[in-house]
């Protein structure tokens, strides 16, 4: 059919107009910004110092005094969540970092190439990919020792093939694209092409990814300082708070409960920014709204 | 009385008015024309008629068709209307058929659907639908995948899923657009049988007004939404009264003016093609055994002297295409060698190649597709600047791609645009400053005007011909288009398996075809005067 509507191309202007009647990214971008200036304002101000043991004010319930109560050493727990956030953040994003920074070159170099420099690269990075998340951050606190920046490497090392692959099947989809053989036939080289005309084409793509990844890298920080081999103590960190309150659960729920729905709402809150992008940078949803 | 009668249709999509009172009527076995440029409303006339509009759009006026007003139609009577007693056939067969459904299940569905009947029943209908589109038994088992078929053999299976059921209405929406000639003239041919067999009417959508004369008893020409003229198709094209009926058939058979070639044949040649072959990996058929490799071009031979224009003229898949890639070195051949201005380009490295791809340019088809939609006019026409030798400055850069744009009719002004804020001609301007901006010897341009509509066609067809005087390019067209050829070229190649069957000048070759391939363009392609003449002749 010769129906050319064309799709305008949209300004700054109008995606943000647009972004901002989209519910889902409305909300995961107020949880985030939320999330995110918590974590800030830690850096100068928090209601307790959470380094400070006060033994006398152990394990109290939720008041006016303490939001959220108190911890087995008598800290204050929203205090702890506030630093917590810092750690999550700071790990789920040098974690995402080190993923694109790593996986998108290597996905895009692999689909410029291909043949069997592009099949020998992606069935490394099943090699990778196949193993979970958890155990290779295992394997590497094991090796060099538990800390908050071995976490993040296990992490960035498990985000890299997911990168690789975001990023060359988004590759191979502008590839044989016509203004692709333009700038070959005007003599640019594939990896001045890759910079120039593929990228800029799949960014969106590696955005949605990344706020994706952002979610799971907190949850496996969660995870990580869980089982011990996260940020180390006297840092808090939100894995660990409910690791310490997991013995407590029935004297003092309020432990194990906060730093739970601290989690809960930032890995939700990501998620639905993430959706919310998708939705806004996808044409074929942008009729529907 | 008509079967299908329009009255006074408005239809407008948000705010912007798409048809003004449009009218139109198909009687049974009657063959109607509907002509118009990109955007003229063809196609939401026809989508209307199907109540597929999109949800934005308001009708207004009256649609009957056999008795039923359309319009007021509940989606419970279109759905027993649509593909029972209204067929439609789309232009990209690519897309229109399922690819995870075998064809004989997509041809039964609607039988199945519609009729109640049984599914031995209805692949049995299937198989006598497909038998009757030419896709017999024997090479075409109803358990074929759409990927299995090219292009114009989908293009039968989606007209049998249209006919199936002996519609009354077919409309047909561009049927033939992508496939080219030989294939057009063959589902033309079907189509026509099949409104004589079952006296269907036949809404034709096109905006090639010589397949719609060859085709059409009546014709109606549309232009922003609303009609121009409306008639015969013999005497409406003949007398040409309204002035856009006279613009559009002048556009289709436009010759641009040209001077003589500059130098034809003179001097040494700039482009010299010997012996070359491109082989591509077959199917394996066997673990064992290495796959046959497929034979895209065999043994071609072609030279191009400067400042001339050659057509390179075939059906789809006979490897001109892969012939033109391997000229401008963005696929190596198998064997053979390819000099420009001299050296041999085959087996070079890409920084070798550099020096050669400051003379060799390429204008491609689409228009839409050729430029990466995230960057300005001024960037992607500089594209090619980055192989010279000395780096402009980037005050330099803009004063080329200015000068650029405007040797192709466009302004400074447009440096800032994003290619999406340009017209379908506008965009091959740009795709031709793109093209001459390093001052090449040659360009290839592979179907440059396929995509676009008549007249813009005729004023890009201009424009390389006033390039080539004033610039003295050399010009290799990959065209199916055979008028496209004898507007532009001096010289014709006919192409045909990967080889070339037939070579002379453009004249001799199209108007005295030598070889069956030729024959077979030549006899297929739509030509405007001799389908007025046809017409003329049958009513006496």
């Amino acid at each position: 059919m010769t129906l050319h509507i064309d799709i305008p191309e949209e300004t700054l202007g109008s995606i943000l107009a647009k972004a901002f009647r989209n519910r889902s990214f409305l909300i995961g971008f107020v949880i985030t910004v939320l999330v995110v200036a918590m974590a800030l304002i830690s850096y100068v101000w928090t209601p307790y110092d959470v380094t400070k043991l006060v033994i006398s004010d152990k394990t109290l319930a939720p008041s006016s005094a303490h939001w959220f109560g108190t911890d087995h050493f008598g800290r204050d727990i929203l205090s702890m969540i506030m630093v917590g956030a810092r750690n999550s953040i700071a790990v789920a994003l040098v974690a995402v970092g080190i993923g694109m920074g790593v996986g998108v070159p290597l996905g895009a170099f692999a689909a410029a190439r291909g043949g069997l420099i592009d099949e020998s690269l992606m069935r490394l990075n099943d090699l990778v990919f196949a193993f979970p998340a958890l155990l290779s951050a295992i394997m590497i606190t094991a090796i060099f020792g538990p800390g908050a920046i071995n976490a993040i490497i296990a992490i960035g090392i498990f985000n890299i093939p997911v990168f690789a692959r975001v990023a060359r099947a988004g590759a191979l989809a502008i590839w044989p694209r016509e203004f692709i053989l333009a700038a070959r036939a005007a003599g640019k080289s594939k990896t001045q092409i890759s910079i120039e005309h593929v990228l800029p084409n799949v960014a969106t793509l590696l955005l949605v990814q990344g706020t994706i990844q952002f979610a799971l890298g907190i949850l496996a920080e969660a995870g990580l300082s869980y089982v011990g081999l996260g940020a180390q103590p006297p840092m808090p960190s939100w894995g660990r708070m409910l690791f310490d309150a997991q013995t407590r659960m029935v004297v003092a729920p309020w432990m194990a409960i906060f730093p739970g729905m601290a989690i809960v709402i930032t890995v939700l809150g990501l998620n639905l920014l993430g959706d919310g992008i998708a939705d806004i940078l996808d044409p074929k949803s942008r009729r529907q709204r | 009385m008509s079967l299908l009668e329009i009255e006074n249709l408005s239809l407008t999509i948000g705010d912007t008015p798409i048809l003004k009172g449009v009218e139109l009527s198909v009687a049974p076995g009657e063959v109607m024309g509907l002509v118009g440029e990109s955007g003229s409303g063809k196609s939401m006339t026809a989508l209307t008629v199907m109540q597929l509009l999109p949800h934005a759009a308001r009708a207004s006026g009256r649609v009957s068709f056999d008795g039923i007003d359309i319009l007021a139609a509940t989606e419970d009577q279109m759905c027993a209307l649509r593909g029972d007693d209204i067929g439609m056939v789309f232009q990209e067969p690519m897309t229109a058929l399922n690819p995870v459904k075998t064809i004989g299940e997509q041809v039964a569905e609607g039988i199945r659907w519609h009729t109640k009947a049984s599914r031995a029943e209805a692949e049995d209908r299937a198989r006598k639908m497909l038998d009757r589109v030419g896709l017999p038994e024997a090479k075409f088992p109803l358990s074929r995948y759409p990927h299995e078929l090219s292009g114009g053999q989908r293009q039968r299976v989606v007209i049998a899923i249209a006919c199936a059921l002996k519609p009354k209405l077919l409309i047909a929406d561009e049927p033939t657009t992508a496939l080219d000639v030989v294939l057009q003239a063959q589902i033309l041919d079907l189509l026509r049988g099949l409104v004589s067999e079952n006296r269907m009417g036949l809404l034709l959508i096109s905006h090639d007004l010589a397949v719609v004369t060859e085709m059409a008893d009546r014709i109606t020409i549309l232009r922003h939404g609303e009609v121009m003229e409306a008639g015969d198709t013999a005497r409406t094209l003949s007398e040409q009264l309204h002035p856009y009926t006279r613009q559009l058939a002048l556009a289709s058979m436009h010759v641009p003016a040209r001077a003589k070639a500059h130098s034809t044949g003179q001097g040494k040649p700039l482009l010299e093609v010997e012996g070359v072959t491109r082989d591509y990996p077959g199917r394996r058929t066997s673990l064992f055994k290495p796959a046959p490799p497929i034979r895209a071009v065999d043994d071609v031979s072609l030279s191009l002297a400067p400042g001339q224009s050659v057509a390179l003229v075939g059906r789809s898949g006979c490897g001109k295409s892969t012939l033109a890639r391997m000229i401008l070195a963005l696929d190596k051949s198998t064997s053979g060698t390819i000099r420009f201005r001299g050296e041999t380009i085959t087996g070079r490295s890409e920084a070798e190649l550099k020096p050669a791809r400051r003379d060799m340019q390429v204008v491609f088809q689409d228009p839409y597709g050729s430029f990466d939609p995230r960057q300005k006019v001024e960037k992607l026409v500089a594209e090619p600047l980055h192989v010279l030798e000395k780096k402009p400055t980037s005050a330099e850069r803009r004063e080329m791609v200015a000068h650029a744009l405007h040797e192709v009719g466009l302004g400074v002004s447009d440096m800032d645009k994003y290619p999406h804020e340009f017209s379908g001609g506008q965009r091959q301007r740009l795709s031709i400053a793109r093209a001459i901006i390093t001052r090449p010897k040659l360009v290839v341009a592979d179907e440059p005007v396929s995509a676009l509509d008549v007249s813009i066609r005729a004023q890009i067809l201009d424009l390389f011909a006033e390039l080539n005087q004033k610039l003295g390019i050399a010009y290799l067209f990959i065209t199916h288009d055979l008028t496209v050829a004898r507007a532009i070229a001096d010289e014709v190649l006919v192409m045909h398996d990967g080889r070339i069957v037939e070579r002379g000048k453009t004249g001799d070759v199209l108007d005295h075809p030598q070889s069956e391939a030729a024959k077979a363009l030549v006899a297929a392609a739509p030509d405007l005067h001799r389908a007025i003449a046809r017409r003329m002749q049958e009513q006496g």
